[in-house]
């Protein structure tokens, strides 16, 4: 199923695009149920808060960081791929429209910023 | 003398890869393999090709997992002596290395890809600058010859059967950028609806796997756009 | 022609949210540097009545975005119909509207 073909730069990110949205959108509704505790309270919100403590929790949310990070740049460059005008062709070719600078620097900046939150939270 | 292992697929949509030997040759494409097996070690073995010089697009296959023109695939390239060739993808299979491209032309026409012109031979001919902006755009599409290659390669054409896919929409993108063609709005319309241009997720696997270097991605980019100016009520001639 | 609309829902949502996802992250990576209480976050947010508008934005952008994303997902890999396909999102928009909505009252209004 994934053949050399399959992996090109271009597909990698289309991958990573699709796989941190569905990561997201898992998350998504326990954020709201988490956020919705606070129907019931600041004990209970706090009480939740100091559960999120766990070194796996805490894991999770790196993930997560990076996930969103991810998801937003390589959005970015879906935008910009769709609505930009095309790069002229370089060695006679239009592979510059793909922008791999922003599948680089997206990746990059994600896990910057998952250091960023990692390094923040470690107590 | 070196040889090479060719598994070739037999059969339809169900069947088996059967496997020859050939020796390797100094200059060698995919197609003399081809060719070679089925002259001299099993005549029974159907397959597609005209020009055999890379103008035609006829003797597109997949050729270890990719979609290529098989004249021009020098066997060196592959880095690899064991091949394996089959029938391009995202077709039905009718035998052995011959898919059946009904439905990729179906869906050629599909995309609003009927060229009308409300001129006759008696009005003069219309005056096109090559430099203007639509007919570089469509310059830049203008040269695909239906190889199939693109619609084989694309992830999208396999997961949604609906998607007309890059070929088809590449061609629209040429088409409404072709200031003769008055029915704009038709192509337009077939181009970004339910199988249209909204589909694509722009992998680029066409792109990468176009013989003659086209970007059905960046076509479709513009369908894309075009689409939008449309929903806005915005028409140009 | 709904093909055409939603494709334009999800890249204006896109669009809106950019700028929202980076004030987000912006928030967590500062707001998690310092302990993260109750009575941190309430404050926080409770702080001017333009977050409350901001995350009511939010959460309307993110329930019609995230279903849409998911719409192809589900055509795609998961090979539904599109009308079953067009149910789902539907529903996970109200869904997710609902919880969020929810979950902003929460923090901004029914809390304490």
């Amino acid at each position: 199923m994934i053949t050399r073909q399959r992996l090109t730069l271009s597909y990698m990110a289309f991958i990573l695009h699709r796989l941190s949205g569905i990561g997201l959108v898992c998350f998504l509704p326990f954020h709201f149920l988490t956020l919705g505790l606070g129907l019931e309270g600041e004990a209970a919100l706090d009480h939740m808060l100091a559960y999120t403590e766990q070194p796996l929790i805490k894991a999770g949310e790196l993930i997560l960081v990076i996930l969103f990070s991810l998801h937003l740049l390589l959005g970015i460059r879906v935008l910009i791929i769709e609505w930009m005008p095309w790069p002229d062709r370089a060695d006679g070719h239009y592979y510059g429209g793909l922008r791999a600078g922003w599948i680089f620097g997206g990746v990059a900046i994600a896990l910057i910023l998952g250091w960023i939150f990692i390094d923040g939270v470690m107590t | 003398m070196e040889t090479l292992t060719i598994k070739i697929w037999r059969g339809a949509d169900t069947g088996s890869f059967q496997t020859f030997s050939v020796p390797k040759r100094e200059n060698q494409t995919i197609l003399d393999v081809v060719t070679e097996i089925q002259q001299r070690q099993d005549q029974s073995i159907s397959y597609r090709f005209a020009c055999r010089v890379g103008v035609c697009g006829s003797c597109a296959m997949t050729v270890n997992g990719k979609p290529r023109w098989t004249c021009r695939t020098h066997i060196g390239a592959l880095k690899s002596s064991v091949i394996t060739i089959e029938p391009l993808k995202n077709m039905p299979r009718i035998k052995d290395l011959v898919a059946d491209m009904s439905g990729f032309f179906d869906k050629w026409g599909q995309a609003g890809n009927d060229f009308n012109s409300d001129k006759t031979r008696h009005d003069a001919p219309v005056q096109i600058d090559p430099e203007s902006k639509q007919r570089k755009a469509a310059n830049a599409a203008i040269e695909c010859i239906n190889c199939g290659v693109c619609y084989a390669a694309c992830d999208v054409v396999r997961w949604n059967d609906d998607y007309l896919g890059p070929a088809a929409l590449n061609r629209a993108w040429s088409l409404v950028n072709d200031v003769r063609h008055n029915r704009k709005q038709d192509t337009i319309a077939a181009a970004m609806g339910a199988g249209g241009c909204g589909n694509c997720h722009s992998q680029g696997n066409c792109m990468t796997a176009c013989p003659i270097g086209l970007s059905p991605t960046r076509s479709i980019a513009g369908l894309k756009q075009m689409s939008l100016m449309s929903l806005m009520g915005k028409r140009d001639a | 022609m709904l093909e055409v609309r939603l494709y334009v829902l999800q890249r204006l949502t896109a669009a809106i949210m950019a700028p929202m996802v980076i004030v987000h992250l912006a928030t967590i990576l500062y707001a998690t540097r310092a302990e993260l209480t109750a009575a941190s976050i309430l404050a926080r947010v409770q702080s001017s009545p333009w977050l409350v508008v901001f995350y009511t934005a939010f959460v309307v952008m993110v329930a019609i975005h995230a279903p849409l994303g998911l719409r192809k997902i589900l055509i795609e890999w998961g090979r539904l119909r599109m009308s079953a396909a067009n149910m789902i999102s539907l529903v996970l928009f109200v869904v997710f509207l609902g919880m969020g909505l929810r979950g902003v009252w929460a923090l901004t209004g029914g809390a304490g």
